[in-house]
């Protein structure tokens, strides 16, 4: 099969002190897909996250993304080739004002930002955009407001419109729907489809319903090792899926 | 989500320095008001405590700069203000610079030491940065202790001074040295102002509220750290070398620890990541030291009190408190 592959681990593995979080994971993920990660807890799911935006170096094996090893990179430079995480707290800038937080992805766009002898009305022409993104989530009330003050799934949302406003070729959203209402739920699912095209996503999620409506493609972990992989129909049906989501059956645990 | 009613609330002055058009008129104003107050001041007040004043408000602007809005805890902002306070006092004394170079050179110095010293700290994070950053200034404490020839050890260098600026205008009058003070003081509050207002600035205010976020969104967190480190620490130079012109002297008690301490104080009692905070702190902590100094050693202890009672009570320092009042940032 020639597949379009965008971003693609082999024999990644971490090792904390004896421990092997995440054992020789082969991750292939096709361009233009939404794909999850899911599993029990302890699978190693955030690990694996972590060493994919390079908050953690991998102890061996390799990860390309686009045709480039980004094994060795710093997490800000995987950002800058286009490769955009969030966060399983929600990552705002709580004291910067909702449009503010965007505008300072949007400010990613100038290079670097070492202007300290300029004023800030230099960033004015990047307000509209902010604003737009702000209006996409549904925020548009709330842009003047610091961060802080945004409601959990607010948060959320906000933080998905930061993250678009580097246009990033891929995102890699941890949890986006942890401790979400059911009302944010459908909110932050719809904005992920809208905004998954021309895209590729990968996501890290338990809510299984979503994961079931949402993904292409999923990936099953369990001990740091993949289980199984195929979409949801495939995957829910497998029995050492089943077996590891403790009898408890996959279609039923949410 | 349950807290949907607390989104409704408005805007506290809780986000520091953003910039709607109401808070960037009420800031130009109280400018323009401490403007004012500095022509004032000198036919009120003695020009000497005023420069004083000036001074060490000069270096908690520096200070505020770095952890209001750079989120970066330094417990050796001496070593800048005091390494700056020598090189400009010895410059001025031995090389015969005119004030404002010898100034400028001190400004430099500190500037680059604080290259050096950002550069090792910011390796760290929170309370480890703030000991590394501690135990470097203790290293220049002992430089200045250990090289007399240099420093003067515990005499310091005495009788610096004051020179002509530009080579024209003599300083020895303490009304002419007050305008020039009054200008430093004033350029480096604009310098400030103009930082936090800055492309640059925002993205350091983002790396303070989240620094793992500003990270991912592809922003080199510790090149602007550092950034702000250098600038801080080259603030902090400035106000310690005209410190020096000011008092003809430079000492030990400039680089000593007590002295990072007590610019930690100011900028609490005035208000932490507020504008103008530092300066009303400045104000408090100098007024108390001159007009309490005759109760010898108890302005210690009473400086000890004020410091407890404002950090159980009124958190935020005094323009913190004014600033929720009036519901705008300060």
């Amino acid at each position: 099969m020639t597949e379009d592959i965008i971003l693609s681990t082999s024999g990644l593995t971490k090792d904390f002190g004896g421990f092997t979080a995440v054992n020789g994971v082969d991750l292939k993920v096709r361009r233009g897909t939404i794909h999850a990660l899911i599993g029990p807890n302890g699978a190693g799911k955030t690990t694996c996250f972590n060493l994919l935006t390079k908050f953690l170096a991998p102890t061996k094996g390799a990860i390309v993304y686009n045709g480039r090893d980004i094994t060795r990179q710093k997490p800000a430079e995987i950002a800058r080739l286009g490769l955009v995480r969030s966060f399983q707290i929600s990552a705002v800038f709580p004291q910067l004002s909702v449009k503010t937080n965007v505008r300072i992805a949007l400010q990613r766009k100038r290079g670097d930002s070492f202007d300290f002898w300029r004023s800030e009305a230099v960033l004015k022409p990047l307000d509209e955009e902010a604003l737009r993104l702000v209006e996409a989530v549904g925020l548009s009330a709330f842009a003047e407001l610091p961060a802080v003050e945004l409601s959990y799934g607010r948060k959320r949302a906000l933080e998905i419109a930061t993250t678009l406003a580097l246009d990033p070729e891929m995102m890699l959203l941890d949890e986006p729907m942890a401790g979400m209402g059911r009302e944010d739920v459908e909110r932050i699912e719809q904005l992920i489809r809208k905004v998954s095209e021309n895209r590729t996503i990968l996501m890290v999620e338990h809510n299984l319903s979503v994961v079931a409506s949402l993904c292409d493609h999923i990936t099953v972990l369990a001990r740091g090792q993949v289980l199984a992989e195929g979409d949801y129909a495939h995957v829910s049906k497998d029995p050492r899926v089943i077996e590891a989501y403790i009898g408890s059956g996959v279609g039923h645990a949410h | 989500m349950a807290d949907i009613a607390a989104t409704d609330a408005p805007a506290a002055a809780r986000s520091s320095g953003e910039a709607d058009k109401g808070t960037l008129r009420l800031h130009r104003a109280i400018m323009i008001g401490i403007a004012i107050a500095l022509v004032i001041a000198p036919f009120v007040a003695y020009p000497v405590f005023v420069m004083k004043v000036l001074c060490f408000a000069l270096f908690a602007l520096a200070f505020n700069l770095l952890l209001g809005y750079g989120g970066l805890l330094s417990f050796g902002h001496a070593a800048y203000f005091g390494m700056a306070s020598y090189v400009c006092a010895f410059t001025a004394k031995n090389w015969g610079l005119t004030p404002e170079l010898a100034i400028l050179l001190g400004t430099a110095v500190s500037g680059g030491l604080g290259l050096v010293f950002g550069a090792l700290a910011i390796r760290r994070q929170g309370i480890y940065f703030a000991m590394i950053t501690l135990a470097l200034a203790q290293m220049v404490f002992f430089f200045s202790l250990q090289t007399p020839r240099f420093t003067g050890g515990e005499d310091g260098i005495q009788a610096v001074p004051r020179g002509k600026l530009f080579g024209l205008i003599d300083l020895a009058d303490d009304r002419a040295l007050y305008w020039l003070v009054a200008a430093i003081f004033m350029a480096g509050l604009l310098a400030m102002y103009r930082i936090i207002h800055s492309p640059f600035g925002q993205v350091c205010k983002a790396i303070r509220d989240n620094e793992p976020r500003a990270i991912s969104l592809g922003y080199r967190a510790n090149q602007y750290k550092l950034a702000v480190f250098v600038l801080s620490a080259m603030l902090a130079g400035l106000a310690g070398s005209t410190k020096a012109i000011v008092f003809q002297l430079a000492s030990l008690t400039d680089v000593h620890w007590s002295m990072s301490g007590e610019v930690v104080l100011m900028t609490l009692v005035g208000g932490l990541g507020t504008v103008f905070g530092p300066i009303a702190g400045a104000l408090v902590i100098v007024s108390m030291q001159n007009y309490l100094a005759s109760l010898g050693a108890w302005v210690t202890v009473v400086q000890g009190v004020i410091f407890v009672i404002c950090v159980m009570t009124f958190r935020e320092g005094i323009v913190g408190v004014i600033s929720k009042w009036i519901g705008k940032p300060l």
